[in-house]
């Protein structure tokens, strides 16, 4: 801190709030107001998207194609779907929101290292943003969100230049993040905050950020080439003149599986934190979960060949690639192992956060079981590209990434507003999501193992059983989707009643008001002791006193 | 140090001005390298060529890294973070080089 | 908590505190490390790039070889001089900063500015050179010696004088070179030779986009070394802006490093 005290203002400092114009939001350097950003932006494309899926699972209620009209029409709602959903929602969904508002007080900082780049990466994803938009209103892309070559470069002729161009953009913001996530976890922690003292959101944070700066360049690089090649015809993916298409796949996913840990790693970021708390019970393992987190952040990008086994790859780079997908698997089970041995003999407590966090256990579990079923070469062969892979990685994005998006907001919204929301409501969308989504995608894997291909909009009738329910699902899921707006924003017409620390849970931002002032801290931060210092004796002591209160 | 100093990476990393006569020195290696690496070109090396042509680039660029770009006086932080943006590159080069080489070791179709 | 900065006197040199640091030492670190994680992603962006050159390369050597003989190695040899001797000027510089020497920032920054102009001055005439010549992918691009090429022959030798060493295939053209590398048994595979002749126009397909994307690191580098000359000159820089040259200093060593790799691998093939 600096030697010179500062005079303080007159009465209590205004919340990070407090200001409303405008130009007070455009213009915040403010790591909290950026989260809030971007919570806006990144909950409405994944609304966009989702009204996009819905689309979809109307079409595929019949095995005719009677919805859309044309299977062109299709293809480029599958593709806007996820392109939607990946670059615009999960990739920034928990870290740009969550981790903007939370990394810097967790470590005891004033802000993130570099507030203005920070805002200049909220700008970045909205242009980014925005002209995925354009793309949307100007018939779309039907590469899917691989946006494989050659097709992707010699033959589609919708938005592809204009798609890779919003991907390239909107890397570059996930950048920005990760660099400033990396360099303020390295600089900004506050005295006493060594490494082994920080919340496990941080650790899976900083892994993130990593496979952010490391990865997201090669995408960049990917998707230039194909709009390169699209403008110059120049044979880079085209096999006539000695190109190799599947060099895109290659460069492709050496960014996209990495991708996929930029999503969930977040996911266990939020989950890590929920379990203790709502366990009353320090967290298991502490180390080993932080480390599987560096773990999987490194390992996961000496896998990104298994989703090639069918493309031409070579047999040995496939038996390779297939081995240490296997080996990928061992830090994301620590993980659920710990938060298992978490509860146990734990004061459990079944609120809304809680029970997303149980949820995200539950479906990332069978979403990574399933994976290492596709990990291994001969049943890859068998299911690929087909319903099982797209059950399979719904079961980790929206099982695992979304559910831990939700979980968190609904986990840190009091500390975020300062007020608290419906907890009936909570719960019951809650367990209608959980309820909606493993309808929607458990027949799924039904029709995968089946043999429905994906990517098609009419299909076989004898799928339509499943497929009709897969649809129910999707609605309940959409109900499950749709309740927590509603009931959210209408809390932000009550009074700031959460109070600083409404769950009794440990953490610097919980000792701070909800929601926090500008600068966070009104004194200099000094950490003395670990994360996670629940105590299950005193949570059975609490409840017993609570009955007894009811009783009298 | 103690606990409660959190930059302790601040600390090691030490405002190091370097003599004007190790930077000019460090030139004078480079031309000579860059001398060196286009004379090479011109021998009948072989197969050798790229080898020798990466080795004197390799070495160029660690010169530059540790002394034009302060590296050698650095924190531990800054020497993971140059040489695993390195490694980095060599695992993406590694892993697509071992699918490129070993293409057609089966005489499946397109294996 | 509210810190308010250390007021900045630029005549002593110190240094302004931004309000969300504690003290200079983790503000300095701070952007040091923020740069170095940059050009980290900045590596990782041109490894695509390595990438896809490797590939290739190891497909068609002989393709690659043949194109590389219409680099001017000597050219590239003058450019790479150009930018390390540059490189020197931007360290000089950086040190300059540190020792409080507003002069002498300014004068190796103009150097630096200097050298940086003249290599792109060069790459322009190397590019112009080749375009002439149809070497620019796409459309236009005409393998030399080749049956659409309208100075077919009468332009060979003469640009690749330099290559006398070796011997008569040197007057070969690139074509027959390519067609030749094509034969097996003396039958033409016609396949090979297509990829063959794809391989050679990938070979300026990468080196037009690899020189390119460097060119443009130069160029923003280079508006960058101009700023901040003005800016020292106006001493609008806390102290003597040694984070900011130092940042600057390292992004700038930092295009260097990317073209000491790419000299040998565009212009050096043998
Ligand atoms: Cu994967």
């Amino acid at each position: 801190m600096s030697a010179s005290a500062p005079a303080r203002h007159d009465g209590p400092p205004a919340d990070y709030l407090s200001e409303s114009t405008v130009k007070s939001w455009l213009l915040t350097v403010d790591h909290k107001r950026i989260g809030i950003l971007y919570l806006i932006s990144v909950t409405t494309f994944f609304f966009v998207g989702g009204v996009i899926a819905g689309l979809m699972r109307l079409e595929l209620m019949t095995p005719r194609g009677d919805v859309l009209g044309s299977a062109d029409t299709y293809n480029r709602m599958f593709t806007m779907h996820g392109v939607i959903m990946i670059f615009f929602f999960l990739v920034p969904a928990i870290p740009a929101v969550l981790g903007n508002f939370l990394l810097p007080i967790m470590i005891g900082a004033r802000d993130l290292a570099f507030p203005k780049i920070n805002l200049m990466s909220w700008y970045v994803y909205m242009i980014g943003g925005l002209m995925g938009v354009y793309i949307l209103l100007h018939g779309g892309i039907d590469t899917g969100w691989t946006f494989y070559t050659p097709f992707s470069s010699m033959y589609s002729n919708t938005q592809v230049v204009t798609a890779a161009l919003a991907v390239f953009i909107t890397g570059f913001s996930s950048i920005l993040t990760g660099l400033n996530f990396v360099v303020t976890v390295h600089t900004m922690r506050a005295p006493g905050m060594t490494w082994f003292r920080m919340p496990l959101f941080v650790w899976s944070h900083y892994a993130t950020a990593l496979i952010m700066v490391l990865g997201t360049p090669v995408l960049a690089i990917s998707v230039v080439l194909v709009g390169l090649e699209r403008f110059f015809g120049v044979g880079v993916f085209d096999p006539k003149l000695g190109g190799d298409p599947i060099l895109f796949q290659h460069l492709f996913w050496f960014y996209s599986h990495p991708a996929v840990y930029i999503m969930v790693l977040p996911g266990f970021a939020v989950v890590s934190e929920i379990i203790p708390c709502f366990a009353r019970r320090p967290i298991f393992g502490y180390r080993f979960v932080a480390f599987a987190s560096v773990a999987i952040a490194i390992f996961g990008f000496l896998v990104w060949g298994h989703h090639m086994f069918v493309s031409g790859q070579s047999m040995y780079a496939g038996a390779v690639f297939s081995i240490l997908s296997f080996l990928v698997a061992i830090p994301s089970a620590i993980k659920v192992f710990n938060w298992t041995a978490t509860l146990y003999k734990g004061s459990i407590k079944f609120d809304t956060p809680m029970l997303y966090a149980l949820g995200f256990m539950g479906l990332f579990t069978i979403g990574g079981l399933t994976g290492l079923m596709l990990a291994s070469l001969a049943i890859d062969v068998h299911v690929h590209d087909t319903y099982f892979i797209v059950a399979h990685f719904h079961y980790i994005m929206v099982g695992g990434t979304v559910m831990a998006y939700l979980g968190g907001i609904h986990f840190w919204w009091p500390k975020m507003t300062g007020r608290m929301y419906s907890d009936l409501w909570g719960k019951l969308s809650a367990l209608l999501v959980f309820v909606g989504f493993n309808l929607t995608f458990f027949p799924q894997f039904l029709l995968g193992y089946l043999g429905m291909p994906r990517r098609y909009f009419e299909y076989r009738p004898e799928f339509q059983v499943l497929n009709v329910m897969s649809t129910a699902g999707a609605t309940v899921l959409a109900v499950g989707m749709v309740v927590p707006v509603i009931y959210l924003l209408l809390s932000l017409r009550g009074p700031k009643n959460a109070g600083p620390n409404p769950w009794n849970a440990t953490g610097l931002e919980w000792q701070i008001e909800s929601p926090p002032t500008t600068h966070n801290f009104h004194e200099p931060v000094l950490v003395t002791c670990e994360p996670y210092l629940y105590s299950p004796e005193e949570a059975e002591r609490e409840y017993a006193h609570a009955q007894h209160d009811h009783v009298a | 140090m103690s606990e409660l100093h959190q930059s302790s990476e601040a600390h090691e990393q030490s405002h190091h001005v370097i003599a004007v006569k190790t930077y000019v020195m460090i030139y004078w290696v480079l031309m000579a390298l860059l001398l060196a690496t286009v004379l090479a070109s011109d021998m009948p090396l072989g197969g050798a060529h790229l080898l020798v042509a990466m080795t004197i680039a390799l070495i160029k660029a660690i010169l530059i890294v540790l002394f034009f770009m302060h590296v050698y006086y650095s924190a531990p932080l800054t020497w993971v973070t140059a040489v695993g943006s390195f490694l980095w590159v060599g695992l993406l080069l590694g892993f697509l080089l071992s699918d490129y080489f070993t293409r057609g070791w089966l005489h499946i179709l397109g294996k | 908590m509210h810190t308010p900065s250390t007021t900045t006197s630029p005549e002593s040199g110190r240094q302004l505190l931004l309000h969300h640091f504690d003290d200079l030492e983790q503000q300095h670190l701070s952007s040091n490390l923020g740069m170095w994680f940059f050009l980290v992603s900045e590596v990782m962006f041109f490894s695509g790039l390595i990438a896809a050159y490797t590939v290739y390369r190891a497909w068609s050597p002989e393709a690659f070889h043949l194109a590389s003989r219409h680099m001017d190695k000597w050219l590239g040899f003058f450019n790479t001089w150009v930018l390390l001797t540059s490189s020197l000027t931007m360290a000089l510089a950086v040190r300059c900063s540190q020792v409080g020497d507003r002069r002498g920032i300014v004068r190796n920054l103009f150097l630096t500015l200097v050298f940086g102009t003249a290599f792109l001055g060069v790459k322009a005439t190397e590019y112009r050179t080749e375009i002439n010549h149809n070497l620019f992918p796409g459309k236009h691009f005409i393998v030399p010696g080749s049956p659409e090429d309208p100075h077919a022959h009468a332009a060979e030798g003469s640009h690749e004088g330099g290559e006398g060493h070796e011997g008569a295939a040197a007057h070969a053209s690139d074509y027959e070179r390519l067609r030749e590398a094509s034969t097996v048994d003396g039958k033409l595979d016609e396949e090979k030779f297509s990829r063959n002749k794809g391989h050679f126009q990938l070979m300026f397909v990468l080196y037009f986009f690899m020189t390119g994307v460097h060119a443009f690191h130069m160029i923003a580098g280079l508006a960058l070394v101009a700023l901040f000359i003005v800016l020292t000159q106006i001493k609008w820089f806390s102290g003597y802006g040694q984070t900011q040259i130092e940042v600057l200093g390292l992004y700038w060593h930092f295009v260097d490093v990317v073209w000491v790799f790419l000299y040998p691998l565009l212009y050096l093939i043998e």
